[in-house]
């Protein structure tokens, strides 16, 4: 069927299966390959995008339900030459090793900095209506969505510690 | 021209006198934008024209044979074909080279790869995979659980030295445990894919695989032609672990069905089939016997395992490699024994045999060191033997001492205390302890380095880079050799008609093909050397510029064109006259729940000496994988077989519980300065896998220290503990 998806800021228009995930429509239709596939489950993080500035997991999605959306993927946040300060982060900081999961992390560390401004609390969080603490304990919760084999967790969590203040987190205990 | 080079007698080190700062330090890997912006390019990435998508279809019994019937599925929509020609069982064992077993209709493990079902599109071939009729003819006899009533085989003789019994009797301490360890899952997170296609009677197979020198010849054996008639293409692979060291069932099921349709066809595997089809670490048990004399010198040893594998597979966990070199001792027993069970195939996974031998023996010097009351570093250093205690061969190098007293002092080991003598709330910390020993392995590989006379240099070489660093430090090499900045330097990889280099496994990569990527390098220098009239020796290479013999000229003006030379290392004697390995010492501190009995990691330090340390970052990256995976190892890792039909239960990541960034707290890397002589020419050693080996290890003793309870059945869930807390 026609769907049209509207994928870092461009529309694109598709003839697609219906069983379509938006991973696959990303990945074999759209040619952008850089969110990935790990399980195809939800189990591992490797395929998260932004929809309306939310992070989830495309393998989980059909791309049909996502015909009015703001979908955006990592090739959305920067490019070789133009990277953002979170994907400038990973390489300083090694937080990575084989690259695979390295997409979904930083997609996946974008969201979880608007959940901070939101004020969002997690599972490790005391408070439940305090404005969360922009911790290592904070980041690793927030985080453990995407496995990473290689466990480049330390240079994952010291990168987005890094990169935060320039990706603008602002609501947070120690911006305050 | 080749400069070539076997392995015969130490080399100078040169990496000391070169000069241009261009290795050592840490330094960000070449290739990081393109991973950090997605447009590196996996095996899975590549989309060909007119290319058609398959799907495996997977055994649905244990054992027995089966029947494809085509016309169930030859209506749907998108249907292209079913093809079950030359299906490999599994993928194959690292440095097979030769094609893994092609059943040909027989089932003999539940998973096994059966068909490839080719359609359209993705969605297509999903659906038909799934719908396609299959006559199974069930056999009896299947064999799917290794306990007490089952038959083994002794897979090599045991070493028997001296005697163990006698020694056990007469020793003032002695310990005799039994320990197990559950199977493990690579779980890479790039799930193994191929995109085959042919040129005329050439295949092109894009895979993600880690020895492509192997592997080819392996895919080439499975389609029964040619291995000049073999392309593989591999230059980024999303993990390997050893799950990719051998071709995979994808890359034989796509070549086939391209080769029957004319057309690209793309396979890649669903993360259940990566648990099923592609090899695992085996189970073990594990009898320790320990014993030693009143001064805590041991006097014997006796490490004796049982495993499992698939009927036919040649591939054994090494279980007691280490425990051969790393403490003296006169009497030792060992001894492997295997089950042949119809369940998926047993093969490499990071650090085979380390991985989990280390545990054993590293949790019964634990049990050994208390018994005799003695600190459990004090214990670990008295045994250390002046030269290897079987072979009797000198250590390349062995720093295992400076290693546990160094981190000891890092770490804090001075505040360590009893179990349960340390509570913070309800929970008891405690401190542990583990050697790590990997043995260092040198192997042949090629490469070919050309300087350009603008002072860019380029390497090339079918080596792979599985996300260890390959790329930088091969670049750093050359960059070192050439005098120039590594950013001048191109690394080209995984590709098979480029010189054939060692690969990625047993921790020998960056030692192999960086040490053939050294020796292209130095014959370059050679060349610049005469052309600027001095010796190789007096040449010195820096920022462009060479200088020797009172001579002073920038590389363009001793150079009209290019410069390529072929770098090509072989192992020599230095490999059989020397025990080589590299040494480490692992640290943990953890907290056990006293209501749970809930394990979580509060702190780890890996002291760690594998020579010449190349690139500080991306090697203390490979510890940290390391010391995750001995999180893993320790608490949650634990493939779960259906003891009816040997079914992976835990087929998935969900299930199959690796560490995530919550499991794991702040991790200290200590990298103690040493050169390996004997090891290559650039003096390094393996570091991959060192910082895995007794990394759990440290972890279950440090539960013990912390509340008393010792558990020799892995991994240390809570139900394993909190029945013993009281
Ligand atoms: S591929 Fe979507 S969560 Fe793993
Ligand atoms: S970088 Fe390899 S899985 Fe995260």
């Amino acid at each position: 069927m026609k769907v049209t998806l509207n994928v870092n800021g461009e529309g694109r228009e598709l003839d697609i299966d219906p069983r379509t995930t938006l991973l696959d429509a990303l990945r074999n239709h759209l040619d952008l390959t850089g969110s990935k596939k790990g399980c195809d489950h939800g189990q591992c993080g490797a395929c998260t995008v932004l929809v309306n500035d939310r992070r989830i997991n495309a393998c989980l999605a059909l791309a049909v339900m996502h015909e009015d959306d703001e979908i955006t993927t990592i090739e959305g946040l920067g490019q070789p030459g133009a990277l953002s300060p979170l994907q400038r982060a990973f390489v300083q900081h090694d937080g990575y090793q084989c690259g695979y999961c390295t997409p979904g992390q930083i997609v996946s560390a974008k969201g979880m900095m608007s959940e901070f401004d939101l004020g969002w609390p997690s599972n490790v969080s005391d408070d439940l209506t305090a404005i969360p603490d922009f911790s290592r304990t904070e980041i690793r919760e927030r985080m453990s969505g995407n496995l990473c084999r290689c466990s480049a967790y330390p240079g994952i969590c010291a990168a987005i510690e890094d990169a935060a203040p320039e990706e603008g987190l602002k609501n947070t205990k120690a911006a305050e | 021209m080749t400069e070539h080079l076997k392995m015969d007698k130490v080399q100078p080190r040169m990496l000391d006198e070169t000069g241009q700062g261009a290795i050592h330090k840490p330094m960000t890997r070449p290739e990081g934008p393109l991973k950090v912006s997605g447009t590196a390019t996996y095996a899975a990435e590549w989309s060909l024209p007119n290319m058609a998508e398959g799907v495996m279809v997977r055994a649905a019994i244990t054992k027995g044979t089966c029947e494809i019937d085509e016309s169930s599925v030859k209506d749907m929509p998108g249907f292209v074909g079913i093809y079950t020609d030359r299906m490999v069982r599994n993928s194959a064992q690292g440095t097979m080279g030769t094609n893994p077993v092609q059943p040909e209709g027989e089932v003999h493990y539940l998973g096994q790869p059966i068909a490839v079902a080719v359609a359209e599109t993705l969605e297509q071939a999903r659906d038909i995979a799934q719908s396609l009729a299959v006559k199974y003819t069930p056999a009896d006899g299947a064999k799917t659980v290794m306990d007490d009533s089952t038959e083994f085989e002794d897979d090599d003789d045991p070493v028997d030295m001296g005697d163990l019994d006698k020694a056990m009797s007469e020793a003032a301490f002695s310990i005799d445990s039994l320990y197990t360890t559950k199977p493990h899952n690579s779980s890479a997170m790039e799930p193994h894919a191929a995109v085959a296609d042919w040129e005329g009677d050439r295949v092109i197979l894009r895979g993600s695989l880690q020895m492509l020198g192997f592997n080819k010849n392996e895919l080439a054996d499975s389609l029964g032609i040619d291995v000049s008639n073999v392309r593989i293409l591999s230059p980024y692979i999303g993990g390997g672990f050893g799950s990719k060291l051998g071709i995979s069932p994808e890359c034989v099921a796509a070549a086939v069905a391209s080769k029957k349709l004319g057309r690209p066809v793309r396979v890649v595997l669903h993360r259940n089939n990566v648990f099923e089809m592609i090899t695992l670490r085996t189970e073990t048990r594990q009898r320790m016997r320990l014993a030693c004399d009143a001064d805590g010198k041991l006097t014997a040893i006796g490490h004796e395992n049982w495993q499992t594998n698939l009927p036919g597979e040649s591939m054994a966990e090494p279980v007691d490699v280490a425990t051969h070199f790393l403490y003296g001792g006169e009497n030792r027993r060992y001894g492997q024994h295997i089950a042949r069970l119809n369940r998926s195939a047993s093969g490499a996974v990071r650090a085979p045999g380390e991985a989990v031998g280390q545990l054993g023996l590293e949790n019964a010097m634990d049990e050994l060191a208390e018994a005799a009351g003695i600190d459990p570093i004090e214990f670990r250093v008295r045994n250390i033997p002046e030269k290897s205690p079987e072979s009797g061969l000198p250590y390349s190098s062995n720093a295992l001492a400076q290693c546990l007293q160094e981190g000891a002092e890092m770490f804090g080991w001075s505040g360590r205390k009893g179990p349960k003598e340390r509570l913070e709330g309800e929970w008891y910390l405690g401190m542990g302890v583990a050697s790590a020993a990997r043995s260092n392995i040198l192997m042949e590989s090629r490469a070919n380095v050309t300087l350009n006379p603008d002072g860019t240099a380029l390497v090339q070489t079918d080596m792979t880079d599985i996300g260890t660093g390959t790329y930088s430090i091969l670049g750093q090499i050359a960059a070192e050799m050439l005098g120039i900045d590594p950013s001048k330097v191109t690394v080209e990889l995984g590709d098979t008609d480029l010189p054939e280099a060692s690969g990625s496994g047993g921790s020998w990569g960056a030692a192999s093909a960086g040490s053939s990527v050294f020796l292209g390098a130095k014959g370059i220098r050679t060349k610049l050397a005469e052309r600027l009239g001095c010796s190789p020796e007096e040449l010195r290479l820096q920022d462009g510029v060479a200088t020797g013999a009172n001579n002073r000229r920038p590389l363009a003006e001793l150079m009209d064109g290019p410069i390529t030379e072929e770098g090509h290392i072989e192992p020599g004697s230095t490999s059989n006259d020397f025990e080589q390995a590299g040494f480490g010492a692992h640290f943990a501190e953890v907290a056990v729940n006293k209501v749970t009995g809930e394990v979580r990691v509060r702190r780890m330090l890996a002291a760690m000496a594998a020579g010449r340390i190349l690139n500080a970052q991306t090697a203390r990256s490979q510890v940290w994988g390391g010391q995750i995976w001995g999180i893993g190892t320790a608490l949650t890792e634990e493939i779960q077989h259906d003891r009816r039909t040997g079914h992976i239960v835990n087929n998935d990541l969900a299930e199959y519980h690796i560490p995530v960034n919550l499991d794991v707290p702040d991790l200290d890397v200590h990298f103690v300065d040493e050169r390996d002589d004997q090891s290559n020419p650039m003096q390094i050693k393996g570091i991959g896998e060192l910082g895995l080996s007794g990394a759990g290890a440290a972890i279950t003793n440090a539960i013990y220290n912390a509340c008393g309870v010792r558990v020799y059945d892995y991994p240390a869930t809570p139900d394993k503990i909190f029945p013993h807390l009281d």
